[in-house]
């Protein structure tokens, strides 16, 4: 074979390979997608929303209380989180740019980004509820928050760093106090962005499982009190899924199904706002 | 910067209130480390550093706790699992980059990001009931037909197929990889510069030479980073490994057997522990973890940062 | 400003919800071996009482550590705790219901109450000694049985387990290889096998896993349909595990309040007694007047109450004397 052919057919080859590469991965997509959908939609059903569990043995039951947990306690993980890692991006995009502390805190936060969820759980298990003296839901919303804060930071910083220094000069011209050219001025240039950040982060802790077996811990109740106990949707589907009761796992498939739909579409909506916007 | 006549008063509140919002992050890595190390110093006083890290006892009956079976869970399991996703997401990356058509790039795109948003506790459930009865029911007796013979190799091979082992704990945290290490390697093939690529293509280049021979090793930091931050990833992760690990203390040569990760023992003991040593050694055991990630992560900042540098010439 | 005075608003609806005055909550951690009758009685008892009794299947070693932690209002342990343990961290104990450990065996073609093994075997198939179904030991208790050369699939318990120290507890009365090499306790260093997570998990595990053997609370194998096999007690009796071999294992026992109640019931003397019974304890923190009360009037229901429920699950309620005795023990200890 000619040295030119060689070449040729190896590129083809190799090129060959990537592609397959490609589909591989979409292949694993579509059937973990395809599996969550197909168990969860069989297990959907009205029931499922409306009533709390049941014993095992007993017929019927639901994940009321997990899902009004779940969403109580990302929405105080969100309204913990949130403000601390805008305020706190603010911070390294304008007050300190540039300043060398502003480079540490930026690394520091990215290295945050992957600290294991479960040492976090195991933290705030040692601050936040053997102090106390019982499992708490604001335990767990803490415990995610920590999970949130760095994400929110750097998404906030960099969409910061991007509005162009000249619309600032122009607010400041105008005698505006630096407070106000960042609120009236940078944070309307940058919302989207920060708003694509604050969604990616929801998304994220959402799913989290780890940090809350020993925070939150489970109720097997309704509750709304998050000084107690709360049941959220992760633990409720880890538990379930490890238990032998067929009707228990059905009921998780269907959570699973849920939650997986919640954060891809919450995702999906984040990119859209991206796209969108940036086009 | 601009500034005003007069110190707005304002100004200076909001400028500390987001000065400490920004030093919640370093106050929280400190208060971390204090508290890990506080609650494991019972441990620490009685094993040691060394011993700890290379016994293989985890026994809570005679109160004797040695890290070593959960780090080469660990271990084991994660360079497993990149061996696996790294030539998979190259192969993305490189599909993406150079050869998928346009039209296409945006939906491929869109679906590794879904996979990476894809909670890791559905990883576990699927990886449970659809994953593990396929490998010990197929996958795995096949393997074990072809490869249990083979010299060195069939090591890896030998026992029962359960489907409940460290080698399908390592193929879920793979595909949970792959997406990471395919959008990281996508934008550093993106930075190099179509000169240099064109350049190749004019002297007669094939498109996989211009990939093999000027684009991967203009992007190389930038992937090694990649990979690096997905290996502290894949260390970290814990409900997908938890379901289907099998959660066996031991040290063993065969893929097909149970072992036990850091992050699956925590989530499994750390509720229960009931004496007070072996809770300290639990939280040693968080410890070491947590200086593995973030070693592991420095090291991938210090060549994504430099990768940027470059790139940023 | 007007975003800030919005979340602002959120987030007191938020915390306004949180200090409504949610029913009353009893917060109980630990042993999973009872957690069929206990979540039944609770949530009938929440009918009745209107007071969420929150129980958290986390094993016997978690009721013991969160209880003793004083993270929970109450722990569940099926290992009973020494008068010197209790002592130390300042805990009250008695027993709740009874019940009894059962193997099962998830072997293509073998239906439950076929196979018959004995403390012998299962100890050698414990520590990795009896490798195959068709072992000669197995075959020459099953000569009717027609076994396999497969590979047994141990499957113990991942977490720290009462049910685990009742089993182990049998294994090392019976022979003297386990005791020596592993010991009992509730969380031992097993020699082979994988691990489940309570005893939901163990009979998950071997409900899946072709040729495996587990052991799990009866009501256990009784709700998934496990195949429980049937053991030679002390008497020299083949036992099927039920409601009759259980409570003739309870018929011997004498609980002590002076011990406060410490007993294994397992290799208990009667003619067809299940050897590998036990009772579940219920710990309680001795300064925690307030909530001690409000479990000890939930358990008193349950005693007054429950046993029909119980015997429903196959778990067998403390005989009456026995439950004297325990008001007795409450009284004295200011828990009522």
């Amino acid at each position: 074979m000619t040295r030119e052919r060689w070449r040729k057919a190896e590129g083809f080859f190799a090129l060959l390979l990537s592609t397959l590469a490609a589909f591989l991965g979409l292949f694993w997509l579509i059937f973990i997608l395809g599996d969550v959908l197909v168990h969860g939609v069989k297990a959907l059903n009205l029931g499922l929303f409306v009533n709390d569990p049941v014993p095992p043995g007993v017929e019927g039951g639901g994940l009321r209380n997990a899902f009004t947990g779940q969403l109580l306690i990302t929405f105080s993980a969100t309204l913990i989180g949130v403000p601390i890692g805008v305020l706190g991006g603010t911070f390294l995009a304008e007050y300190a740019r540039g300043h060398r502390i502003a480079r540490l805190i930026s690394v520091l936060a990215d290295i945050m980004v992957s600290v294991p969820s479960i040492v976090i759980g195991t933290f705030i298990y040692a601050i936040l509820v053997k102090p106390i003296g019982h499992f708490n839901g604001w335990a767990g919303a803490v415990a995610l928050s920590i999970i949130m804060i760095p994400v929110v930071l750097r998404t906030t910083e960099d969409m910061l760093s991007l509005v162009p220094w000249t619309l600032r000069e122009a607010a400041f011209a105008l005698g505006a106090p630096y407070y106000t050219v960042i609120t009236q001025v940078v944070y309307r240039g940058a919302a989207t962005g920060i708003l694509t950040g604050i969604l990616l982060s929801i998304a994220r802790v959402a799913g989290e499982t780890a940090p809350l077996l020993f925070t939150s811990f489970n109720n097997a109740f309704f509750s709304v009190d998050m000084k107690q106990p709360v049941a959220s949707l992760t633990v409720t589907i880890f538990q379930y899924a490890m238990g032998p009761y067929e009707n228990w796992h059905q009921q998780a498939w269907a959570a699973s199904f849920v939650i997986t739909l919640f954060i891809l579409l919450i995702t999906i909506a984040g990119r859209l706002i991206i796209k969108w916007r940036y086009k | 910067m601009a500034t005003s006549a007069k110190k707005n008063p304002i100004d200076t509140i909001f400028s500390l209130v987001t000065a400490a919002a920004s030093l919640t992050v370093i106050i929280l890595i400190i208060a971390i480390l204090f508290e890990l190390f506080r609650e494991s110093s019972p441990a620490m006083d009685r094993f040691g550093v060394w011993k700890f890290l290379s016994s293989t006892d985890w026994n809570p009956v005679k109160e004797s706790f040695g890290a070593l079976t959960n780090i080469y869970g660990t271990v084991l399991t994660t360079l497993l699992s990149l061996v696996m996703a790294i030539p998979v997401a190259m192969g993305i990356a490189i599909f993406v980059t150079e050869v998928s058509p346009n039209f296409l790039k945006g939906p491929i795109g869109i679906g590794i990001e879904l996979l990476a948003a894809i909670p890791s506790i559905i990883y576990g459930m699927w990886g449970l009931f659809t994953l593990s009865p396929i490998m010990s029911g197929y996958i795995e007796p096949f393997l074990k037909k072809i490869l249990e013979g083979v010299p060195i190799v069939g090591v890896l091979f030998q026992g029962t197929p359960m489907g409940i082992d460290i080698l399908t704990a390592s193929i879920i945290l793979s595909i949970m990889i792959i997406p990471f290490t395919a959008s990281i390697s996508r934008d550093s093939f993106n930075l190099t510069p179509a000169v240099v690529k064109e350049s190749a293509y004019a002297i007669g280049a094939t498109k996989w030479e211009v990939v093999k021979d000027v684009v991967m090793p203009y992007s190389k930091l930038g992937v090694f980073g990649g990979i690096v931050l997905s290996l502290g990833r894949a260390l970290g992760e814990t409900m997908a490994v938890a379901f289907v690990l099998g959660n066996n203390h031991r040290i063993t040569t065969s893929l097909f057997d149970a072992a036990a990760t850091i992050t699956v023992t925590l989530a499994n003991e750390f509720a229960e522990a009931d004496k007070d040593i072996y809770l300290s050694s639990l939280f040693y055991l968080a410890l070491v973890l947590f200086m593995m990630s973030f070693i592991t992560l420095a090291i991938a900042k210090f060549f994504l940062l430099k990768a940027e540098r470059k790139y940023s010439r | 400003m007007k975003v800030f005075l919005k979340m602002v608003f959120v987030l007191a609806v938020v915390l306004s919800f949180t200090s409504v005055n949610a029913a009353e909550t009893l917060n109980g951690a630990g042993a999973s071996f009872p957690y069929p009758v206990y979540s039944a009685w609770a949530f009938d008892y929440n009918k009745v009482a209107g007071v969420q009794l929150n129980y958290q299947s986390i094993g016997s070693g978690g009721g013991i550590k969160q209880i003793t932690a004083r993270t929970v209002d109450f722990g569940a342990s099926d290992a009973p705790l020494t008068t010197e343990e209790l002592n130390k961290d300042g805990l009250l104990q008695f027993p709740a219901v009874m019940g009894g450990v059962v193997p099962v065996v998830a072997i293509p073609g073998v239906k439950e109450g076929q196979l018959r093994l004995d403390s012998d075997a299962i100890c050698k198939i414990y520590l990795g000694d009896i490798k195959h179904w068709d072992d000669s030991k197995i075959k020459s208790l099953n000569p009717g049985l027609n076994l396999a050369h497969d590979e047994i699939t141990v499957v113990h318990r991942s977490d720290g387990s009462g049910t685990t120290a009742i089993f182990t507890t049998y294994l090392s009365e019976l022979c003297p290889d386990w005791k020596d090499k592993v010991g009992a306790g509730t969380s031992v260093k097993w020699p082979v096998g994988i691990g489940g997570k309570g005893n939901e998990g163990v009979a998950n595990y071997t409900k899946r896993t072709p040729n495996s053997i587990g052991y799990v609370e009866f009501a256990y194998a009784e709700q998934n349909k496990l195949a429980y096999v049937l053991l030679k007690n002390p008497a020299g009796n083949f036992v099927e595990p039920n409601f009759k071999t259980f409570e003739d294992a309870a018929a011997t026992a004498n609980f002590d309040p002076k011990k406060h109640f410490h007993l294994w019931l397992v290799n208990a003397p009667g003619k067809n007694a299940w050897p590998i019974a036990g009772a579940t304890f219920i710990l309680l923190a001795k300064e925690k007047t307030d909530s001690n009360k409000k479990v000890v009037a939930f358990y008193d229901w349950a005693f007054k109450n429950g046993d029909k429920k119980a015997n429903e699950l196959v778990y067998v309620p403390l005989p009456a004397s026995l439950k004297d005795k325990i008001r007795a023990y409450w009284k004295a200890n200011g828990l009522q």
